[in-house]
């Protein structure tokens, strides 16, 4: 292990702002874009079996 | 040979394809993980300070994948897209729609982490260097495609046109890159070089590496959910996905 | 060949002329975008001379902008856009012939303009003559890149503005050499690299353009 504190992991030599800064805009980013997809992906999911169960009780009615 | 043609053409089929992408995907997201955690430990606990940039340059583990990313998912794209102009196949005007939006996050990402590390090491968040510039302008190509597939109804229409912009789009970047390049030198360009620090440590390459095999496994995984709901979207009034709903009920 | 090309400047030449308005609409933005600048930035004739090249030709390719949505839209109205494409010559010669006709009222008028209001930045005549020369060898490129997005765009809600998202960032290049070129003559150094560069992206511009705009036409036909 490179550091010798957990402290001077967080300070990155001055550098912390940036570091984790970047670190943490990617995590964010990269974590937001899949859940979007799987509420995306599910409310669609969703849609389409409403549709699909109106459709067939049109059709059982008439 | 024949055989393995054949089931090529079985899952180019979007009905084929959907749950095939459904399986693919945990696999994807397990490799990313790993990929990720591992890329982050040698990266953040294991490299040793740089000499000249000093903690900063970490950011480079984060930095150089994304942009790394940006450009290969473009030429993804402008590959996916000219094989759906050439051959027709539905599914990849659909997988060149679904790599779009990642594209341009992976390009943003790199424009922020950029920004991010110019700070400290330039003084200024944002320097005309000719890779930024050209990183800016990938963006921008991003962006069009996604407009212009966006603001056209007709899906098979939003895939054509999209192809014959991504196309002219990758025949156009070495273009741009090299008048940018050229235009950087001639107003005296910065000093510092992004990504050519003189002696890069093998096991900051190592970092670099697997950050980045993090950042294609996590493009895979996502493309593939994307271009789930595209299917979905698309073929909802086939029976296939009429079966596949009520299945799931 | 030449004759077809040669057919189709013609009628849109006469189609352009029938109004005139459009044009010089488009000239009299570049006027106004161009003298809107010293006016922000203030009369310093040692900061303008630094800013005319670019400044210029920014007001150029947006004053290009203008014009282009209209390179396809009239002709699909009156559906004379669809006999083109059924005509058993290529589709794409067609288009070239309208890319040419378009920079001969778009272009070229920019370029003969552009040394008078070169003179409102202190240009010396050196400069002046090279940003002539630069607009001429680079706006055909203009025209050529931007009857891409023309087509891409063709019949599509928001045209205009999409087309300006589609087509500008493509035209980066021929910005930096143009404007590059009038800038090497004013700070001493030569320009003919910087017009050679830009004389090849308008001979790739005009004749490798009008394929895929063709292809793009025919998708937007369909």
């Amino acid at each position: 292990m490179f550091w010798n504190s957990f402290s001077e992991f967080l300070a990155m030599g001055n550098h912390g702002v940036y570091v984790w800064g970047s670190v943490g805009v990617m995590m964010i980013a990269m974590i937001v874009e899949p859940v979007l997809l799987i509420r995306g992906h599910k409310s669609l999911v969703a849609r389409l079996k409403r549709q699909l169960r109106a459709d067939r009780r049109t059709l059982s009615q008439g | 040979m024949d055989k393995r043609l054949i089931n090529w053409f079985k899952f180019a089929s979007p009905q084929a394809f959907y749950p095939l992408a459904g399986r693919m995907m945990p696999w994807f997201w397990a490799a990313a993980a790993v990929f990720g955690i591992a890329g982050l430990y040698v990266g953040f606990l294991v490299a040793p300070t740089d000499a000249q940039q000093g903690e900063g340059y970490r950011i480079i583990f984060l930095h150089v994948p994304a942009s790394w990313m940006s450009m290969f998912i473009y030429l993804v794209m402008a590959f996916w897209a000219g094989l759906g102009l050439a051959f027709n196949f539905r599914l990849s005007g659909m997988m060149a729609t679904a790599l779009a939006p990642t594209g341009a996050l992976f390009a943003f990402l790199s424009l922020w982490t950029g920004a991010l590390w110019g700070k400290p090491m330039w003084g200024a968040w944002w320097v005309w260097d000719a890779r930024l510039t050209s990183e800016l302008i990938l963006l921008f190509l991003y962006v069009g495609f996604i407009a212009l597939q966006s603001a056209i109804d007709d899906p098979r229409r939003a895939d054509r046109a999209g192809a014959i912009l991504a196309l002219v789009g990758v025949v156009n970047v070495p273009i741009i890159y090299f008048s940018v390049k050229w235009w950087n030198t001639l107003h005296q360009g910065s000093s510092v070089s992004l990504t050519k620090s003189p002696s890069m440590a093998m096991i900051m390459l190592w970092g670099m590496l697997l950050c980045a095999l993090a950042c294609w496994m996590y493009a895979i995984a996502v493309a593939l959910m994307r271009v789930r709901t595209i299917i979905l979207e698309r073929e909802r009034h086939t029976e296939w996905v009429r079966i596949e709903l009520s299945s799931k009920e | 060949m030449l004759k077809l090309v040669r057919a189709i400047i013609s009628r849109d030449l006469r189609l352009a002329m029938r109004r005139r308005t459009d044009i010089v609409s488009a000239l009299f933005f570049f006027i106004i975008v161009v003298s809107l600048f010293p006016l922000g930035v203030g009369p310093e004739p040692e900061l303008l001379r630094k800013l005319a090249p670019g400044v210029l030709w920014v007001a150029a390719l947006l004053a290009t902008m203008l014009s282009l949505p209209r390179l396809f839209a009239d002709d699909q109205r009156d559906g004379t856009l669809e006999q083109l494409a059924l005509a058993p010559q290529p589709l794409g010669l067609i288009v070239l012939g309208k890319v040419l006709a378009h920079w001969l009222v778009s272009g070229l008028p920019l370029a003969l303009l552009a040394p008078v209001l070169g003179l409102q930045f202190d240009l010396s005549n050196d400069a002046l003559w090279v940003l002539a020369c630069s607009l001429l060898i680079g706006t055909p490129a203009l025209s050529g890149i931007g009857a891409i997005g023309a087509a891409l765009t063709l019949g599509v809600r928001g045209g205009g503005v999409l087309l300006s998202l589609l087509v500008l960032p493509l035209y980066i290049p021929v910005l930096i050499f143009g404007a590059g070129a009038v800038d090497a003559t004013v700070t001493g150094l030569g320009a003919q690299a910087h017009l050679s560069l830009l004389a090849a992206l308008t001979l790739g511009g005009v004749f490798f353009a009008p394929w895929p705009t063709a292809a793009a036409l025919r998708i937007a036909l369909e």
